[in-house]
């Protein structure tokens, strides 16, 4: 066997986040080139400007960021790239803007597997596209191994606000009325039960949708609604109870009627806690004057995401900056802020 | 959902309310002693829907709130060293020592985990075996028998660096401490249904006949708890002492033999000091002296530390139904759920969280 002596090159084919890959030379236009653009590119990124220069409409913008670090990346119904791009859409959205542009920020743990990373921008690239946006700038680092937890991704987004329509958190009325698009805790309890750790296994998946073609009719169709807002961390009892803080007003919710999938409350009765304390990332909480109530509701069922949406309950002048539940016995009690993170009980 | 739905039917409810609406003749004081039917109760607002005449006070069976303070700093000052992997059911975390909570001593550095099962945290020191893997097994007699199992199974395997902090207590020399207490004004008990369903009802026979009051064994759901208290108020107008069990669906006589079997094989009876009510003679359970290369407070040399509680806090009145939660001058101002001065303020099953959660103070319930 014959050998040719070479001298050694540096290996650019890694299976593997590198330091490298952040340092930006030669890896990190490999990881743009291999990984990011053949799925994200379009007019916008092509460029590789360092900003995307846009044309916005004429009017309000709205503009919105959040940062993804959920534990584990791959969940049930989804990944950490999708609900990054959904997240922000329906941030976007529910201030009645229609989302135009996000950015997409990257910190990568070294050694984090390049074909996992692969998976989670192809689904960036596609809930993008389901959503109508586009992502326009982004950045990547590499932080050393342990210093992040596989990777974490900010995105932000610029919407454009839609005429006529003035959605706040402070507008609430009493005599409105409160709608749910659908079942709560969807996506916190698909996340906690498929936790390292927890040995029962479930069907459960996240409900992490994009909302914004669904707000867009809605408001289309009814422009006066109050406030919207998605439930996500804290579930629909934060947003309950910021609603009626910000807005100085009482808000009554009817116990019956709020939707939990049986699996979901299985879930939530074993481990003690409260389907509406859970995260959703694909629903929506929504005052409106009690006239157009049958309006709103015959639109958000006809969407995929917004078929099993109620009445949940009304915004009342009692109680100022308190949620109060109807229980099925007739008794009531307060709908607290929860407390933390949420934690199993011994029995 | 099955065993869930049909115990939360709001008809059978009102059925059940009408029935103790009529039975009722007089006033009468009803403790539930378990943590986990206080939040129920609470939750569902069964105390809203009582008549007037019925009393319920809450008793001392939330694991987390008796849990000596002690304990807990013991705890936290071995979850703090480097070579510890500490497991914990979640409740405890967030209870605060003197100084610091669980939580805290993670963000420190600490490697503090949530385990579902005591089973768990011996596989983390099976895998892990350049660590100590340390659990905080506190509880009723509920989690005594999958306690003991962990302890059992480290030992029949040699596995050598697992070792629990025991906090175990059990719930009649708690009754018969607060039926002695010159205070006391309880005249009938709701047995805890899931310390039932391991222990049997049989031990509850004496304590009817010693004190003459009735007991009964309840779930957890409103319908159980509301037969629980008409057949508490059946047998009280009746002057009958004696253990009706309406937990039957999960509760024997005997309870269940191999979780007690496996109990009596790890621990034995010592005396315990409960958290704000003092020391209980022979209502605690301590490692035989077979299993005590597996007592982590002894490998970690923690003994000496011993410590007070706030002077504001008044829970040992709370758990034992001689003060309602919101009576306590500290409710709702010194003392919340985000600054708990006693325990009952922070396990969610605690009263006094569960009045906070559900029932504030000065709103128009």
């Amino acid at each position: 066997m014959t050998i040719t002596p070479l001298c050694p090159s540096p290996i650019l084919q890694h299976e593997t986040v590198q330091m490298a890959h952040g340092a930006g030379g030669r890896l990190s236009q490999t990881l743009m080139q291999r990984v990011f653009m053949p799925h994200l590119h379009n007019v916008f990124l092509d460029i590789l400007d360092d900003q995307a220069k846009l044309d916005l409409p004429a009017g309000r913008t709205a503009y919105s960021t959040d940062t993804y670090v959920v534990s584990p990346v791959f969940f049930p119904g989804g990944n950490i790239g999708e609900l990054a791009v959904n997240g922000t859409v329906n941030d976007l959205a529910v201030g009645g803007a229609k989302p135009m542009y996000l950015s997409a920020g990257f910190v990568l743990e070294e050694g984090f597997s390049l074909v996992e990373l692969e998976t989670i921008v192809i689904s960036m690239a596609e809930a993008a596209r389901k959503a109508g946006v586009m992502i326009v700038t982004g950045d990547t680092k590499v932080v050393g191994k342990g210093q992040c937890d596989k990777i974490f991704i900010n995105t932000s987004g610029i919407g454009s606000v839609m005429d006529g329509v003035n959605l706040s958190c402070r507008n609430l009325q009493p005599g409105d009325t409160m709608i749910l698009s659908g079942t709560v805790g969807d996506h916190g309890m698909a996340i906690m039960t498929s936790r390292e750790g927890l040995s029962f296994q479930s069907k459960i998946t996240s409900d992490c949708a994009a909302l914004n073609s669904m707000i867009a009719a809605v408001l289309e169709v009814v422009p006066a609604i109050h406030a919207m807002r998605d439930p996500t961390r804290g579930g629909v009892a934060a947003a309950l109870n910021e609603l009626a803080a910000s807005s100085s007003v009482g808000i009554e919710i009817n116990e019956p009627s709020i939707p939990v999938k049986p699996d979901v409350r299985g879930a939530c009765e074993l481990l003690g806690i409260d389907p509406l304390h859970v995260a959703n990332e694909g629903k929506l909480v929504l005052a409106v004057s009690s006239e157009y109530t049958e309006t709103v509701l015959e639109v958000l069922r006809s969407f995929e995401h917004g078929r099993d949406a109620v009445t949940i309950g009304e915004v009342v002048d009692d109680h100022p900056g308190m949620v109060v539940m109807r229980t099925a016995f007739g008794s009531r009690r307060i709908i607290d802020l929860p407390l933390g993170e949420q934690l199993p009980r011994i029995c | 959902m099955k065993y869930i739905d049909e115990y939360r039917d709001p008809q059978l409810a009102r059925k059940l309310l009408d029935e103790i609406r009529r039975k009722t003749t007089r006033h009468w004081t009803i403790m539930e002693i378990c943590g986990g039917q206080t939040h129920s109760i609470l939750r569902n607002g069964i105390d809203q829907l009582l008549p007037d005449t019925i009393e319920l006070v809450h008793g001392p069976g939330c694991p987390v709130c008796v849990t000596p303070l002690e304990s807990i700093e013991r705890a936290l000052e071995i979850a703090a060293k480097q070579e510890v992997i500490f497991t914990s059911f979640g409740d405890m975390l967030r209870v605060p020592g003197s100084s610091k909570d669980l939580f805290m001593v993670r963000s420190e550095g600490g490697d503090v985990r949530i385990v579902f099962s005591p089973l768990d945290a011996l596989q983390i020191a099976r895998v892990n075996p350049g660590k100590e893997v340390v659990f905080f097994a506190v509880g009723f007699e509920t989690t005594a028998p999958a306690n003991a199992m962990a302890v059992y199974q480290a030992a029949r395997e040699g596995i050598e660096n697992f070792s629990v902090i025991v906090s175990q207590v059990m719930v009649p020399p708690a009754m018969r401490a607060i039926l002695l207490s010159p205070d006391n004004r309880v005249q009938g008990f709701l047995a805890a249904g899931h310390v039932c369903a391991v222990m049997g009802y049989a031990e509850y026979e004496p304590v009817t006949r010693e004190f003459n009051l009735p007991i009964v064994p309840a779930g957890f759901e409103p319908v159980d708890l509301l037969a629980g208290i008409l057949k508490t108020v059946e047998l009280l107008e009746e002057g009958r002492a004696e253990v009706v069990n309406l937990y039957g669906r999960v509760v024997s006589r005997e309870g269940n033999r191999v979780a007690q079997d496996t109990i009596a094989k790890v621990f034995e009876v010592t005396d315990r000091q409960w958290r704000g009510i003092g020391l209980i003679p022979g209502s605690g359970l301590t490692l035989k002296a077979a299993y005590s290369s597996y007592d982590a407070e002894k490998k970690f040399n923690v003994t000496h530390i011993c410590t007070g509680e706030s002077p504001l806090c008044k829970s040992g009145s709370v758990l034992q139904g001689m003060l309602k939660p919101d009576a306590c001058p500290a409710f709702a101002k010194e003392c919340t759920p985000g600054h708990p001065l006693g325990a009952t303020m922070v396990s969610s099953e605690g009263a006094c969280a569960a009045y906070y959660n559900y029932h504030r103070t000065g709103f128009p319930i």
